[in-house]
């Protein structure tokens, strides 16, 4: 369950630049779609969901915790368990294989390192074979399925999309959006995607427009 | 995946960045290491051997020489002095003085350095008999461990010395046999690299060769004679082998017999040579307890006297400038000369220890660098980690974690650098200077240089450290 009331956020900390968001409310297990064109603070508005910046009012509750009202180390630790993040262009720590990288981000977040889950969810991504290639070594396509392995893990309850299909062709954002989608479902996630992908209009029922 | 494999990890996805900031803290690291055991090994060296010596007399020249030539071995000594000029000195009942011992040099054996001397000076060197005995005799040697060892010397060995402190065959004392008596046990003092055998023996050596007799090269065939070895047979009953000159007393051996000067006069007396076997004896004429250096005539010559004084009063540094102003000596005062020579050293090490420094200060902003442009090329993966639930402590420590690896490594190569320099080092200098130094010798300053070092790294790391901790993420990825 992902509800916000009041969101708003002030770029610089001046009033002149501030962004009102609409209340947003998405149950538990539900997948939305945050449509808005560039510059209307789709991405802003992922980033305060995740807890990544602080808003200038209003509160972002998922699941019962206001995150904007914890601090340092537990909203880390928190957004480390509850919150998957797949971003528009898909980091990963360079020096670690695909592998490697699932184990640290299990690690970072203080949850055991389950090398049997990893297995499971790299056999699922269909990248068991690219698992010990360093992120570099994969292909645009492998590479966003491996960061949709990395939201996943740790089995957050709230999985945050940003663009996740923009640099894909139209074949790969099928298979993006099915595995999202799938892998959501199978841990009762919320699923929110911020887009501007007109292709992904007809997929999702439920939508936002900023 | 702790903190220290992944920053492993991180370094090695950069192996020649982290190999140029290795390899300069290591050089930084192990100059400054080399120069420490250079340092402390030859003041060691230079302190083990001041063996209580306060004063050491010898001919004019340079006071440092004397002191090296003498009491180190390492240098040519400055020339000889005459037995009487020294006798007071020699009298055991001098009031200032406690013992004095005498040295002629001038000979070696394979760049073993033959000293003349008597048994006092096994006492200030603290040097104990490992096998054998105490020269007595003329041309019975006592050698320092390591001359046993490096030139296969045996107990009843005997060898020829050569002229001068260089091996050289043409300088060959051809005639003069010293015998092994004795090997003393390794004492850490430069008594380990010396053959020590009697005063006595250097004169019956020299004697005949600054003789001015012109007949030294038109007689070959006197000179033949004198191979004692093949003689010694038929000593006994053919007594006129040419050359041996052993009715004359010293005082003649220069105009009648020219066989270069022998002279064997003085023990010639003492022996009755017609019941004598001398079979076997190359020079058995010679073999002699001496007598004590002050019953010798006072034109002899030594090359120097080492002196230990009672006590050291302003009458014991009286006689220093007494000598030094009023005789053809001179006086010197090891400890004075040593410190005049690490001063010297000095100014060459101080040059070195700039440049090590300088190495390290670079070394050190090489990590800092690579640091910094590693953290600039890893600035989404570090927020990324962000993301995924690590504080900003954390990422402050891998950072900091990284610059410490890498000093501790450049550390550790630089600490191999040195003692195996060192030891390579060792080998020349034993081959040089006669004194062993070793490379597997471990200082307390080592740890310095190692908590210096990890401090350095700290350092180094501290700022690119901050700038990670301080990564915000949505800053960063919201510029990609």
């Amino acid at each position: 369950m992902l509800s916000t009331r009041n969101l708003s956020f002030a770029f610089g900390g001046s009033a002149s630049k501030t962004l009102q968001f609409p209340d947003i409310t998405c149950p538990t297990g539900e997948h939305w779609l945050l449509l808005g064109q560039s510059g209307s603070g789709k991405t802003t508005l992922l980033h305060l969901l995740a807890g990544l910046r602080t808003p200038q009012s209003g509160t972002v509750n998922i699941n019962g915790t206001a995150i904007n009202e914890l601090t340092g180390t537990a909203l880390d630790r928190f957004r480390g368990r509850e919150i998957g993040v797949v971003f528009q262009q898909s980091h990963f720590v360079r020096a670690l294989s695909i592998r490697e990288n699932l184990a640290l981000c299990r690690q970072l977040a203080g949850l055991p390192p389950s090398s049997k889950k990893i297995t499971a969810l790299l056999k699922q991504l269909n990248i068991t074979d690219k698992q010990h290639d360093l992120p570099q070594e994969l292909s645009v396509g492998e590479q966003q399925r491996a960061a949709i392995a990395r939201a996943l893990i740790n089995e957050p309850s709230l999985i945050l999309a940003d663009e996740p299909t923009s640099a894909l062709d139209d074949k790969n954002t099928d298979q993006v959006i099915d595995l999202l989608k799938a892998q959501a479902t199978a841990a009762n996630a919320t699923l929110v995607i911020v887009t501007h992908d007109n292709r992904l209009k007809s997929v999702f029922e439920q939508r936002i427009e900023l | 995946m702790n903190l220290l494999r992944l920053s492993w990890k991180n370094l090695t996805f950069k192996p020649l960045s982290m190999l140029l900031s290795i390899t300069l803290f290591a050089l930084g690291v192990g100059l400054i290491s080399l120069l420490f055991l250079l340092q402390h090994q030859l003041q060691d060296k230079f302190e083990k051997n001041l063996a209580g010596v306060d004063l050491v007399i010898g001919a004019k020249g340079s006071p440092l020489q004397l002191i090296l030539s003498s009491m180190y071995h390492v240098d040519a000594p400055t020339g000889n002095i005459e037995l009487g000029a020294v006798k007071p000195f020699l009298n055991p009942k001098h009031p200032l003085i406690e013992t004095a011992i005498p040295l002629s040099m001038g000979d070696n054996y394979r760049t073993f350095r033959i000293i003349g001397t008597n048994s006092d000076i096994l006492d200030i060197y603290e040097a104990k008999i490992a096998q054998g005995k105490v020269w007595e005799r003329n041309f019975e040697v006592t050698i320092g461990s390591k001359v046993a060892r490096d030139a296969g010397l045996k107990l009843g060995d005997t060898f020829s010395s050569s002229h001068g402190f260089v091996e050289d065959d043409n300088l060959g004392h051809e005639h003069t046999a010293f015998k092994v008596v004795g090997i003393l046990a390794t004492s850490g003092t430069v008594l380990d690299q010396l053959i020590l055998t009697t005063n006595q023996s250097y004169w019956l050596t020299h004697d005949h060769g600054p003789a001015p007799t012109p007949a030294a090269t038109g007689e070959e065939n006197d000179h033949d004679g004198h191979d004692h070895g093949d003689d010694a047979h038929d000593h006994g009953d053919e007594h006129d082998h040419e050359g041996h000159d052993h009715g004359d007393d010293a005082h003649d051996h220069g105009d009648e017999h020219d066989h270069e000067g022998h002279d064997h006069g003085d023990d010639a007396h003492e022996h009755d040579h017609e019941g004598h076997d001398h079979e076997g004896h190359d020079h058995g004429v010679e073999k002699t307890v001496p007598k004590p250096l002050l019953e010798e005539p006072a034109e002899k010559q030594i090359t120097a006297l080492l002196v230990r004084f009672k006590g050291r009063n302003y009458q014991a540094l009286n006689m220093q400038r007494n000598i030094n102003e009023n005789t053809e000596m001179q006086a010197a005062t090891p400890a004075i000369e040593i410190n005049r020579l690490y001063s010297l050293m000095d100014s060459g090490e101080q040059a070195l220890r700039i440049l090590a420094f300088v190495i390290i200060i670079v070394s050190a902003l090489s990590i800092f660098i690579s640091l910094l442009s590693s953290l600039r090329e890893r600035k989404y993966e570090l927020a990324l980690m962000r993301v995924m639930g690590s504080s900003h402590s954390k990422l402050f420590m891998l950072i900091l974690v990284e610059g410490l690896i890498l000093a501790l490594l450049g550390w550790a190569l630089g600490f191999l650098v040195s003692h195996g320099s060192m030891h390579l080092f060792a080998g020349q200098l034993a081959e040089a200077y006669g004194y062993d130094f070793s490379g597997w010798i471990f200082l307390p300053q080592e740890w310095l240089v190692l908590l210096g070092s990890l401090a350095l790294g700290i350092v180094a790391a501290i700022l690119p450290a901050m700038k990670a901790g301080q990564t915000d993420i949505s800053e960063t990825l919201l510029k990609e």
